[in-house]
């Protein structure tokens, strides 16, 4: 093979790559364009013919009409409540225990760190049906403690946690412990600042997750007034191809994503991190 | 421990020595004490993960609905399950979904890692786009592909318009309502695979490029004899990654289709669903996550065993 036909080769699979990235980027693309384009435009007109969209006149009139309806705004209100309690919640939990896995001794330490990690394969779905009868029985449901506590029991954190406190050397609690700091005060003055990264790595992780969480909070939070935003907007969704309210819907599916994908523009590097993180183990 | 042997042996032999060992044999001391820094987190790993799974375990083998368990009825509720020709369909259209999905995502994952895995700001553009849908909730995706997909409104009907032909009904058919979920799936899904194959591509060292390309070794050559070798485990690895989530499908399939027409899109998790929380049988549904568990941990511990022999090397 003659070294001209090689690089034109090289150019034509270019090409032909480029061009398939290309397919693939519209095709993630063109739904978002499409639910941004019937947003835009006014419900009675799409009703007649959804080609509109391609043409003016544009509005913003769905956008205000989710400001008078309040009940998204207690979905998100939820939502947020959730999401932060538990995040917050995760954060003290995982340390402190990532921290003891890592540099304690204690009777018992490997093996309860190995059920730690076994807790990793359980499916969800495999405790929410007796969870749900605990729960009813303590009459958690309808209450935001009802919808946080299960988060706070993901092992994810506490192995990510062990980890980073592993990898931190030993020679800086020794140095502490020489000038007699108490346990607490090592793992609270010496360790912790240098765990920030995972901090954030695990706090966004846990956040993003909370957030999109679908199934407890749809058999907990069952009362309208108890929706997460995740679960408010699936009621919403319910046989809308009779709706009237197209583009309304469409303005709301961009009004909830929007947050989520901000935060996501702002902290690219730490959710894919964690996401990947999350995955792998 | 084995520290603390080797210090207390140190202490016993030169005294000299004692004060200055004596924190460092503090600092490995087995102490209850210390447990304290665990016990706030297995409070709730107890009482939210141990205990019911244990309960649904026992569930499982009782008659029981939301007002307590009953009797307690050996295997029956398992029997009754198997006898469900709908449960039976709903695993085997979880495995048909898990074999559309898993496969086609790991694929398309190493394919997008593979063009997009260059230093330009193009490319980092892109993979940010590419990763950006699977930050979105389920609701928010399935509220996307349904207006993609639902008649008349939608942007399949729009274009089809176009050519003056009426779209293939994609949600209210029995053949195409699992392949309509599966591409809505794969576009909300894919962004981890690529992500997981790009971390692994940058792992490669550039030295042995360059030598292949010193060798002059062609493109192809170079691909099938270093990148394809290197990236084999994390491949299988992705793939047992996609079968553990995409056994879990619930939010897509009682969103876009509620599981219809005739059950036919109706995978395992939902099926749990509505006979635990709309039938109220609890037993029932509890033996149904049984199972479903046991499938999942086959995948999960395939995942554990592969990840710990790769830590190993």
């Amino acid at each position: 093979m003659s070294r001209s036909t090689s690089i034109m080769g090289r150019e034509f699979g270019d090409r032909l790559v480029l061009a398939l990235v290309i397919v693939f980027a519209l095709i993630m693309l063109a739904p978002v364009l499409w639910v941004i384009g019937l947003s835009l435009k006014a419900n009675a007109e799409l009703m007649a013919d959804t080609n509109s969209v391609f043409r003016a006149p544009y509005t913003v009139m769905n956008y205000f009409n989710i400001l008078a309806n309040s009940s998204v705004f207690r979905w998100i209100l939820n939502s947020l409540i959730v999401s932060t309690c538990l995040t917050i919640g995760t954060l003290i939990l995982c340390s402190l225990a990532g921290y003891g896995f890592a540099r304690l001794n204690f009777p018992g330490r490997d093996i309860l760190f190995v059920a730690v990690l076994l807790g990793l394969a359980v499916p969800e779905q495999a405790v929410l049906i007796a969870r749900h009868q605990i729960f009813g029985i303590l009459k958690l449901h309808n209450t935001y403690q009802g919808l946080i506590l299960p988060g706070l029991s993901a092992p994810f954190g506490v192995f990510l946690m062990t980890q980073y406190f592993r990898a931190i050397p030993k020679e800086l609690d020794e140095a502490a412990l020489l000038d007699n700091a108490s346990r607490f005060k090592i793992f609270w003055k010496v360790l912790l600042p240098l765990t920030v990264p995972a901090q954030a790595t695990l706090g966004i992780f846990t956040f993003l997750w909370s957030w999109n969480d679908y199934f407890w909070p749809l058999i907990s939070g069952t009362k309208n007034t108890m929706f997460t935003l995740t679960v408010g907007m699936a009621s919403t969704q319910t046989n809308f191809a009779q709706s009237e309210g197209l583009g309304f819907l469409m303005a709301q599916a961009i009004f909830a994503g929007a947050p989520i994908l901000i935060l996501y523009l702002f902290f690219q590097k730490y959710i894919v991190t964690a996401v990947s993180g999350a995955a792998v183990r | 421990m084995a520290e603390a042997l080797v210090s207390s042996q140190a202490s016993l032999s030169s005294p000299a020595l004692t004060a200055q060992r004596a924190p460092r044999a503090n600092i490995n001391a087995s102490q209850w004490r210390n447990a304290l820094f665990i016990a706030p987190y297995l409070f709730f790993f107890v009482t939210m993960l141990v205990f019911p799974l244990i309960w649904g375990i026992w569930l499982s083998f009782h008659k029981a609905d939301t007002f307590g368990v009953g009797k307690f009825v050996g295997l029956a509720n398992y029997a009754r399950l198997f006898g469900d020709k709908i449960f039976l369909q709903s695993v085997g259209n979880t495995f048909y979904f898990v074999l559309l999905t898993a496969p086609a995502l790991a694929l398309l994952g190493l394919f997008l890692a593979l063009a997009l895995n260059r230093q330009t700001r193009s490319a980092a553009f892109l993979r940010a786009a590419f990763f950006s849908s699977s930050v979105l909730s389920v609701t928010i995706v399935t509220l996307i592909w349904r207006i993609v997909f639902i008649p008349d409104f939608g942007l399949l009907a729009t274009i089809y318009g176009w050519f003056g032909a009426p779209a293939p009904a994609f949600l209210s058919s029995p053949d195409l309502s699992m392949i309509a979920i599966a591409i809505a799936t794969i576009w909300w899904c894919v962004g981890l695979p690529m992500m997981l194959f790009l971390s692994a591509l940058q792992q490669i060292p550039g030295e042995i490029y360059e030598a292949a390309a010193l060798d002059n070794a062609n493109r192809w050559q170079t691909f099938r004899s270093i990148t394809l070798p290197s990236i084999k485990r994390t491949f299988i690895l992705v793939l047992l990654i996609q079968v553990v989530m995409q056994f879990q499908l619930f939010g897509q399939a009682r969103l876009m289709t509620q599981g219809g027409p005739n059950n036919t899109s109706k995978p395992i998790v939902m099926y749990i669903y509505d006979v635990a929380f709309k039938r109220w049988d609890l037993g029932m549904g509890a033996a149904a996550s049984e199972v479903l568990f046991v499938l999942i941990l086959i995948a999960a511990m395939a995942q554990f065993v592969l990840t710990r022999r790769r830590g190993e090397n």
